[in-house]
């Protein structure tokens, strides 16, 4: 493998997909991140949001728009609340355009936590509202582990369509357990807003939700990271496993929201 | 400017000011400078006091290591350069790039990169609060890492406190109680290591009576740059840019108080010196600092270098040292109104870092910072007149040679004494109950799970951690491997060692470390391996502590040569003790080992759960009568016996023959046999591939010990327990030769069986009910 590679199987004259990875005070993800949309073929930009708010740079430019993990502003308010006000009162407009236009948004971890905070998602009763919340894990502690997701099935999320029904990814927040009203649960079940779900709640999830979705399917976020398994040599137990891929399963989410892209943005 | 009256002072009355003062100065060294001021005849300005104390102390100088140690009746021109450096310097490796001088000790990783690393103590701070003293260890190593330009991408933290369950009723006054300080300390690591992307991957904790007053925490971190952005070395005329953080009334005197001994009134008359962390400012700097080293060819500044002990006063002091410089504190932006310029200049605000910055790139840099919301301020400028001036608003305040700041610290002359005193072996009866014996050691806090604490670390953040610190379905590992840059497979492999409880033979305890350390770092494939060491010490100036610590640096070398492995950099805490009234008591003396390897490629690393029924386990090394200190002596609450030694020459052969057996593909699992010996590495290496292990006692080589007790438990150093591919016995044989002995075979049914000398049947537990005793201990 060599990074001068990535992309190369993209012909000439067809024009690339272009990604933006947003990055924070305290986004500290965005390296994985950034790799795992390489490796799926797409062009890369990380942009601070300072250069979103001051128009150095526009969300025009790309089809994709990616929320990473870390600790935007320390989570010193609670979980991405900030950048979820910076969100708002600095750049709607030109997001709001972005998503409306079909473009793909996609927030994990902290980035979930931001655009949930936001109101861009579930976004069941109209944009810009927040309907649910990602709070403190159960135990108290922030926690990191590999756990399994199971795939909902009936999803329409686009990031997710050509997804196996489990994953294996590692969680890595203080934050994770999804809290919303009885109401606010039973629509995304109705809508099929939910995508994953944990095998083994860790966290104390309601309906032990892992990731959602818009309904219209181009914005979603997860707690989980898929971005941190893009290869084998991530898994916990690849010294004692046989016959695994090379590639690990992340990586289909993020080869998912490229080809959508490449087809169809 | 406020200045204190030292011309013409008596010898008391000099003792009395450095004591009224908190300077830590001694009586030489207040002479000295008394007769400095005595010669431009004037009375120095505070500040000019402050810098001396602060440029002078033991924290920063490092006095005893550097100083004259009178030993039985031999004269050692310096510890640091005679036991630590010489060993490197005759080794003369070209991969060592930059060791003991920089803020980090730098190695080349591979044709591109270089590895940067460093391991910090912030002991007493963390006795205080061991919140914030934790998290700012974590926060000051990191910079030290970004202080050489490199970006970090592992923390490793080894903590050591009294016993978690201590009874309340016996704690002495003022001191926190162990299971207090451990969740603080691990919050305080987790809350800035996982907020500012770093993984914790690597790290340990230990538990002796001796940590009741003096907790200690090594914060470590290591980091990866490009060759050609490792830049040193301000130019008169660059101006001097402060980035980060604001300075307050936080930190002050923290590396004096270093140099002091804790009492219970620490609390009351050092709180100030505890530093106030915010992890999301260090990653501002973090971010920008990237960008101005590699926005073009070159970095934007011509140097950097972190506020750390002593603040700016050492921060400007030293990158300032061949130059000069002029600094106008009243630039330096404050938290609020009121400091005195002599407490902004040595106030240890964190999340500082100093650049040296050639005039036509000072806007550029500015800039860069401005737009990651931090501040980056012009607070001075390098000069080329050899001094160091001190300015506010317009007025010099103070003026000190650089020649006499960093080159006349006075060198301590101490005496040494040390004897090592080996009763006995008790050499008891055999134990009727092996299982009851094997999980009391599993369950003690040393060997007991750390699971609580290792997945509050985000220990995969950057997604480089290829090998975890969880190792197979949930066993202690040896050594993290780190995958640092994505589409290569070149790794490195970081482990640590530490016995404290080896102490009564400094010598041997030291070896120890460093055995453990590289044999952890072998385990999973390490090789060409360099070291880092950390001594946490009681007072120097006590004959017997600096003993024991003149033995340990013996070993340091005896250990650097006979394994050929360098030390690149360290790091010395002295003073640890604690005052009780009368008397103080000493922490056990305790040197932590961390070893740095590499691996070509992570693809051949090794983790230490069992993989498959069937193949053969095989014993390396040899299983010594040597169990003073051991885990089983703990708990029969025994003393006596041989602390554990290393035999340089066959254990650099078995490090070196078992890399080549890696490397052929003849090992499956590998552990190294430390606390509590064959038994508790056979049991860790069953729980974590839920398979069994069948062992006969008789095929293990043990120097004719008579006692299963001893086979089992003992400590011996250079011992590994590998298990070899069925089929591949032969090659892994002829490779290890007379070192490899095998002593049994892994088994479907997931239970450890042991056969003892006569024959019988001496142990046999499920590994469900061993890994239960593991991981009960900690399980907050």
């Amino acid at each position: 493998m060599n990074s001068k590679k990535h992309g190369e199987k993209h012909l000439i004259g067809e024009s690339m997909v272009k990604t933006l990875v947003l990055r924070v005070e305290g986004t500290n993800a965005e390296e994985e991140m950034i790799h795992s949309f390489k490796l799926s073929g797409s062009e890369v930009d990380i942009v601070h949001v300072n250069d979103i708010v001051s128009r150095k740079k526009s969300l025009e430019d790309y089809q994709i728009l990616v929320f990473p993990g870390g600790f935007a502003h320390g989570d010193d308010v609670s979980a991405g609340k900030i950048l979820a006000n910076i969100l708002k009162y600095k750049i709607w407009k030109d997001l709001t355009k972005f998503i409306d236009s079909g473009k793909l948004v996609i927030g994990v971890c902290n980035g979930f936590q931001a655009i949930t905070k936001a109101g861009l998602l579930p976004a069941i009763g109209g944009i810009g509202v927040q309907e649910c919340t990602l709070t403190s894990n159960d135990s108290g502690y922030f926690i990191d582990k590999w756990v399994e997701l199971k795939h909902a099935s009936g999803n329409k999320c686009v990031f997710t369509k050509n997804l196996r029904d489990e994953m294996f990814v590692p969680i890595n927040h203080g934050e994770g357990k999804f809290v919303a009203t009885p109401e606010i649960i039973q629509k995304l079940e109705d809508n099929g807003q939910i995508v994953f779900r944990y095998s083994q709640n860790p966290n104390g999830s309601i309906n032990d939700i892992a990731g959602i979705c818009n309904s219209q399917g181009n914005v979603f976020g997860m707690m989980p990271h898929p971005e941190k398994y893009f290869s084998k040599y991530m898994h916990p137990f690849w010294t004692r496993m046989k016959d695994m891929n090379e590639e690990g399963d992340g990586l289909q989410l993020f080869k998912g929201a490229v080809d959508y892209a490449k087809k169809k943005l | 400017m406020n200045s204190t009256e030292l011309i013409g002072k008596s010898d008391e009355e000099l003792i009395e000011i450095s004591k009224k003062f908190l300077l830590a100065l001694n009586l030489e060294e207040m002479r000295k400078v008394q007769n400095y001021f005595d010669k431009l005849g004037r009375n120095p300005s505070d500040i000019e006091l402050e810098t001396l104390a602060q440029t002078w102390s033991e924290h920063c100088v490092h006095k005893t290591f550097k100083g004259i140690i009178e030993y039985k009746g031999e004269k050692i021109d310096g510890l640091f350069k005679t036991y630590i450096a010489r060993g490197t310097k005759e080794l003369n490796f070209p991969w060592c790039v930059s060791v003991f001088v920089d803020n980090a000790g730098i190695v080349k990783f591979n044709d591109d990169h270089n590895i940067a690393v460093k391991v910090e103590t912030h002991n007493h701070p963390t006795a205080l609060d061991p919140y914030g003293g934790a998290g700012t260890g974590s926060g000051g190593v990191f910079r030290d890492v970004m202080g050489v330009g490199a970006k970090p991408i592992l923390s490793t933290d080894i903590l050591f406190f009294a016993p978690p369950d201590y009874p309340h009723d016996k704690l002495p006054n003022g001191v926190i109680h162990p299971k207090r300080l451990m969740k603080g300390a691990v919050a305080g690591i987790r809350d800035y290591g996982n907020r500012m992307g770093i993984p914790t991957a690597n790290g340990g904790v230990g538990f002796h009576e001796g940590y009741l007053g003096n907790p200690l925490v090594y914060a470590g971190c290591l980091g990866i740059m490009p060759h050609d952005k490792y830049v040193t070395g301000a130019k008169s005329g660059d101006k001097i840019i402060l980035v980060g953080g604001r300075t307050g009334r936080d930190g002050i005197h923290g590396v004096t108080f270093a140099s002091l001994e804790l009492s219970s009134d620490s609390e009351k008359t050092s709180s100030g010196a505890v530093q106030i962390g915010n992890a999301i400012e260090e990653k501002r700097v973090l971010d920008g600092l990237l960008i101005v080293r590699d926005k073009c060819d070159k970095p934007l500044y011509s140097a950097v270098t972190d506020c750390g002990g002593g603040g700016l006063s050492s921060a400007i002091g030293e990158m300032g040292e061949e130059t000069g410089v002029k600094v106008h504190l009243d630039k330096v932006p404050l938290k609020y109104e009121g400091l005195e310029p002599w407490e902004i200049w040595i106030s240890e605000a964190q999340e500082r870092m100093l650049l040296a910055v050639p005039e036509k790139n000072v806007d550029d840099v500015i800039e860069i910072f401005k737009n990651e919301n931090t501040e980056a301020t012009v607070i001075g400028e390098f000069t080329d007149d050899k001094k160091l001036t001190l300015m506010f608003k317009g007025k010099v305040i103070g003026e000190l040679d650089m020649n006499f700041l960093h080159g006349e610290v006075p060198r301590v002359i101490r005496k040494a004494e040390f004897t090592v005193s080996e009763d006995a072996d008790p050499d008891m009866d055999d134990s009727e109950d092996f299982s009851g014996d094997l999980k009391e050691i599993l369950r003690s806090p040393n060997v007991a799970s750390k699971e609580w604490v290792i997945r509050q670390y985000d220990h995969e953040v950057q997604a480089k951690t290829v090998i975890k610190p969880i190792q197979g379905l949930g066993g202690p590992g040896n050594a993290c491997v780190l995958r640092p840059i994505y589409d290569e497979w070149n790794g490195i492999v970081v482990s640590n060692g530490y016995n404290p409880r080896f102490s009564s033979n400094p010598y041997n305890m030291a070896l120890s470390a460093i055995d453990e350390a590289i044999r952890n770092n072998v385990c999973c494939g390490g090789r060409r391996i360099s070291v880092l060491d950390n001594f946490s010490w009681g007072n120097p100036e006590k004959p017997d502590r600096l003993g024991a610590l003149v033995e340990a640096c013996k070993a340091c070398y005896d250990a650097s040569k006979g394994f050929a492995v360098p030390f690149i950099s360290g790091k010395d805490s002295l003073y640890n003790e604690y005052g009780t009234g009368e008397d103080t008591i000493s922490i056990p003396p305790t040197l932590v080992v961390t070893a740095v390897g590499l691996i070509p490629d992570i693809r051949k690393a090794q983790t230490m759960d069992l993989k498959e029924a069937g193949n053969p386990v095989y014993v390396i090394g040899v299983t010594k009568d040597e169990m003073c200190g051991s885990h089983y002596h703990m708990i029969k609450d025994e003393e006596g016996g041989k602390v554990p030694g290393v035999d340089l020459a066959n254990a650099k052969k078995i490090m070196d023959n078992m890399i080549e057996s890696i490397d052929n593909g003849l090992i499956r699992a590998c552990h190294d046999c430390s606390e509590g010996g064959l038994a508790v590495t056979a049991a860790e290496m069953c729980f974590a591939g839920n398979l069994g292990m069948s062992v006969d006692l008789k095929l293990v080589p043990a120097d004719g010990i008579k006692k299963n007790y001893k086979i089992l438990f003992s400590e011996s150093n250079s011992r590994f327990l590998v298990e070899v591919p069925k089929g591949k016995e032969s090659e892994f044989e002829k490779i290890m030769g007379d070192n490899a002995s095998k002593i049994g075979e892994v088994t479907e049914e997931p239970n450890l069986v042991v056969t003892g000398l006569d024959d019988e049947e001496i142990l046999n537990r499920s590994a469900d009910e061993l890994k239960k005793a593991w991981g009960e201990t900690f399980n907050w």
